[in-house]
This record gives C-alpha cells, structure tokens and sequence, in this order.
C-alpha cells in the first residue's frame, strides 16, 4: 500500500501538477490518460532508480511494467524482491 | 507510371499497382493498400451523406491511429480539406481552430469527449467518433462505418489547385494560424523529398511523431506515394517497444528530431540491438548537437543521416547531403530538387556568400497562405519572380557558406522550438494573464538538454494572490498543449522592464544562459 501511495504521490505532484483528479485510480493507464510523455517517462524512470535503489533495464521499460499505478509498483515490489 | 496529381493518389495508386502489400502496421494490426483503399472509400461516401463537399473542412482531432488515416484520405477523396489537430489540444484552443475554420465535420476518438464537449461551433454538423460508447455526445459510430454501408470508388472530381489541407501551427501573435496547402503544394514536397533521401518500394518507415506534426503527416503520405510500409507509433514514450518493433519488422527509415535522439542514445543497451537494416535517419526540426551525430554515426554506420531544416509554411526548405556532413556538421544543407532557395537583406535584394538575411523559400511547395489572415499572409509571402508567382519569407536568419550550404543564424521573432515543435511565447502568456492572479507573465525557451529549449515562465503576482507555481502549471496543463506547458515556473517579485515599461524579456534569456554555462 504504501509503495502505491508513493507512486500515485509522484505522479500527482509532478504530471497532474498537485490535483488529485478523482477519476485517477490505481489501473488507469497513464497513456490513455495523457499524463506521460517521452519525457515524462524518463522522470519516472528517474524516480524509480533513485527511490527503490533498483536498475530499470531498457527491455523492462514497457507499459506492462509502468502504464499504471498497479502496474508499475507490482514491478517495483518484483524487482525489490529479485535483489534480496 | 501513373503521375501523383492529387495527394489521394498517393494511395490510389499504391492500392491497384501492390494490393495486397502491407502499407500500414500500427500495434498488431497489419492493413494492407487495399483494405486500407476500400475503408477509406467508405467512409467518404459517408461523408458525402453527412453533406461534406469540395472546399469544406474537416476536423481530425485523433492521436496516432489507423482511424487517423482513413480519415484523412476519406477527406481528400470527397474533395475537402483535412486538418489534422493536436489530440492534447484543449477545449478553448479547439473551439477557436473549428470556428476559424468554419469545419462542418470532425472525426475523433471517444477519450476526446471531455474536450469537445465543451467546445460551441455553430458549424459543425457531423461528429464521427470511435470507441464512441464511451461519450455522451450525439455522434456516429466509427466502427459500425467500416463493416457495412457501400463500398463504391469515390471518384474526385477537384484538381491540384484545390485545398488539401490546413495545419495550424504557432504564430507570434499567440492567435494560430491556419496553414493553407493545396494538393500540389503537397504532391510537390513530397515529390521532393522522396527523390533525395532515395525512398524506394522497399522501404519500412518508423513514425513516433505525431500525425498534427507536419513531419509526422508526410511520413504517411510519402510511405504511401512510393509503395512501402509505414509504423505508426503512438509515441516515442516507451522507446524499447519501438525498437523491438524496428528489428523485427527491419525499419529502414526513421525520421526524427533532436529530443528523440536523445532519448535514444540515453538507453542503456542502444549498442547491442541490430538495427542493421536502417538506410537513412533524418533529423528536422532544430540542430543534432555534433556530439550527438557522432555517436549515431558509430551506431548505425550504415544509415545515412540528413540533417534537414523546414516550416509548415512549404514544408521542407533544406537537406543536408550525408557525404557532406564531416565537412559542415552544422549545416543545414542547401534546397530541395525543384527548389530554389536564397537570402535577402532588408531591402529584399540578395545578398552573397557569408553575409546574414532572411532565407527565402521559392517552389510548388510554398503554401497558398493563412487561412483568412491577408495581413500575415502579406508579410510572409511577396512577389516572386512571374506575375502571379509567391515567394516565402521564413522569418529565418540565415547565412550561406562559398560552397551554397545554408547555415541557421537565428528567428526574427522570439518563437521557441521545443522538442521540435514551434510553440509561441505569447500564446503561452494570453494563458497565463487569463489566471486570476498574475499581474505580468513572460515567456521564453531555456536550452534544455533533451527538449532542445525548454519553455520557461516568469511571473509576477498581483499584490495579496497566494498562487503557486503548481496552481500556474495545472491551469496550464488544463488550457495548452502537452508540449506547450511549460517546464520551469519562477515567481518574482516583478519582471525586469526597459525604458518604455515592456518587459524585457531579453535580459531574462541572458540570465538563463549565464546561469547554465557557470554550472
């Protein structure tokens, strides 16, 4: 739970610029959504590198693994877990 | 050989001469020409039932997708204009382009609903939607369109004077301006440019950009006119997806700008994927940094990679043959087959090799002009060599070296290039004094690493106003394009001014500059 609320924090805070939209739930694609961009998902990347101390390969760095809020902590939590 | 008169035939034509080729791969879907021929005739009679006729206009307001496609060939074939629209683009700005145009049908996406729901445009009779059981809109189903109905040819009944399409891009009045080119404008570049970067039918071509971006439009319609494949990507936002993408399907085209690039050598593994089968790389829209070329060339040494320069007033202006890029890395190349370019001073006479004009653009590719805006239009297109004959002044700066190469001094005006894409400081700031609060707001590009420039807003606040730096960002990313919002908002106490009280907006790019080269 409390990875998810860190992500959902990044992501409202730095792509929804501090609202929290109530239809932003935690399987919502952030594609379809429009919240990331090119850009945007180097920031994520970024973030996640730096916060969880994991290493995102370039093949991890698909929307299976980073499209939503449950998406991208269910990797997070693996990735943890593959390094202990 | 069938001569392309129309930009219609660009599929016409690939359809009866290599029907069952594969023109179109988007996600897992493969269209061949000639599925993608008999959808697109369908949905023209559709249109002609709605009353679309020839001259009227027709909105696209899609992301990258196969609809987006159909449409704009469904569009061509009944005679009318498209306009391809920025799918991030917001109710207020959207209202405005659909009623300047005076567009009578749009053809857009479900998720789309929010945004055009919003909008009041007197004209617009029809709406053609898919996924559209997701809106509350009274439109036409997509879907249901391209299984049933008639499936006769269209045939055009219009000539290469005629409109083809209008794109709006930014101008430096905040106010967009309609981009008017005619069928021939459009053949002709794409004629052009087909011819020197060698396209053949063998060809498989990636496209990330976006189909409202000129560049991202022509991939399409140039990959359809000589009869090879086109990608179409959504985005470049998960670039692993398309690079899997480029091997298996052996890409030997792949257009982009400098931001893509960047992302692209930023990935880790980028030296071990086999992406052997790329022919050619282009590059538009602002200056590779030469780090970046070298490291490209050490990639892919079999690619040939053009550096370009254009604007959506005639497309494509320069290239920069390959063999000549060790020899004048930061050239951008001299004019297009059938294209005479050259420089004036101030008084419009031209000026020789080494000294700085404005670049001037003389073609069939030159635009018909903006769209009901005389004035603009009269600014940038004068007289030409025989009566009748226009010639386009870029508003760039430029200088030619002894050899003919052009080589980019600077804009007239205080237009940002970010990640490719123009994006107009004063467009940015209507926005922004529109936010309650904000006294004085000055907009200008930082250099930015990946973006090229980066949109930077400085703001002043009316006495007493609380507002943040994030509420300026959400109303932002509530009333401008994705690409348009910017980056970095500072918040001042005030704006420095000159001597007439206008802001010196000048003196706030310096202070970028020297913040970034003591870092």
């Amino acid at each position: 739970m409390q990875l998810k609320f860190e992500i959902r924090h990044f992501i409202i805070d730095n792509f929804l610029y501090g609202q929290d939209d109530n239809d932003f739930r935690d399987d919502i694609s952030f594609l379809e959504k429009g919240l990331i961009d090119s850009t945007g998902i180097l920031e994520l990347v970024s973030f996640v590198e730096e916060k969880y101390e994991i290493s995102v390969a370039d093949e991890e760095l698909i929307p299976d693994n980073f499209d939503s809020v449950n998406k991208l902590s269910a990797f997070i939590s693996k990735k943890i877990d593959d390094g202990k | 050989m069938m001569s392309h008169t129309l930009v219609n035939n660009f599929l016409e034509y690939s359809a009866e001469r290599l029907p069952d080729k594969v023109a179109l791969i988007h996600q897992d879907k493969r269209l061949t020409y000639a599925e993608i021929e008999e959808m697109a005739n369908r949905l023209a009679l559709v249109l002609i039932d709605a009353g679309i006729e020839r001259g009227d206009r027709v909105a696209i307001f899609m992301d990258n997708s196969i609809e987006a496609v159909l449409s704009l060939f469904a569009i061509l074939k009944v005679g009318a204009a498209f306009m391809m629209i920025n799918h991030t683009t917001k109710t207020r700005k959207l209202e405005y382009i659909m009623n300047n145009s005076r567009a009578k049908a749009m053809l857009t996406q479900g998720s789309r609903g929010d945004i055009i729901q919003g909008i009041n445009c007197p004209h617009l009779k029809t709406t053609i939607m898919t996924d559209s059981h997701n809106s509350m809109l009274s439109c036409i189903p997509f879907e249901t369109l391209l299984n049933s109905g008639k499936t006769d040819t269209v045939k055009s009944t219009y000539i290469d004077l005629d409109l083809a399409s209008i794109i709006y891009t930014s101008g430096s009045t905040g106010e967009p301006k309609g981009v008017m080119l005619s069928h021939r404008n459009m053949v002709s570049a794409a004629h052009s440019i087909t011819t020197y970067l060698e396209n053949n039918q063998q060809d498989v071509i990636v496209n990330v950009l976006p189909l409202s971006f000129d560049y991202g439009l022509y991939q399409i319609l140039m990959g359809f006119k000589i009869g090879g494949t086109v990608i179409l990507e959504k985005s470049f936002t998960y670039p692993y997806q398309v690079i899997d993408t480029m091997i298996k399907e052996k890409v030997t085209g792949l257009p982009g700008v400098p931001t893509i690039f960047a992302i692209l050598l930023q990935l880790k593994d980028i030296d071990k994927y086999d992406l052997s089968s790329l022919r050619y790389i282009t590059n538009t829209a602002a200056a590779l940094p030469v780090s970046h070329i070298k490291r490209l060339r050490e990639l892919f040494p079999k690619a040939k990679l053009f550096s370009m320069y254009g604007l959506t007033e005639c497309k494509r202006v320069s290239y920069l043959p390959p063999e000549e890029l060790d020899k004048r890395p930061t050239s951008v190349g001299r004019g297009m087959p059938n294209e005479e370019v050259y420089i004036v001073n101030e008084n419009g006479e031209k000026v020789g090799p080494g000294e700085v004009g404005e670049l001037v653009v003389r073609g069939s590719n030159v635009m018909l002009g903006y769209w009901e805006m005389p004035e603009e239009t009269a600014q940038c297109l004068k007289p030409g060599k025989y009566p009748g004959e226009r010639v386009l002044y870029t508003g760039d700066l430029f200088k030619m070296d002894e050899d003919g190469y052009l080589h980019f001094v600077a804009r007239k005006d205080d237009i940002i290039k970010c990640r490719g894409e123009k994006v107009s400081p004063k467009e940015i700031e209507n926005v922004l004094y529109s936010l309650n609060g904000v006294l004085e707001a000055a907009v200008v590009g930082v250099p930015d690493k990946i973006l090229g420039q980066a949109v930077k807003a400085f703001i002043a606040l009316e006495k007493g106003s609380k507002i943040t730096e994030k509420d300026i960002l959400r109303f932002c990313s509530q009333n401008l394009e994705n690409f348009m919002i910017p980056k970095h908002v500072e918040i001042r106490d005030s704006l420095p001014k000159t001597m007439t009280g206008k802001i010196e907006k000048s003196s706030l790019k310096k202070e970028q500059f020297s913040e970034i080269q003591t870092r």
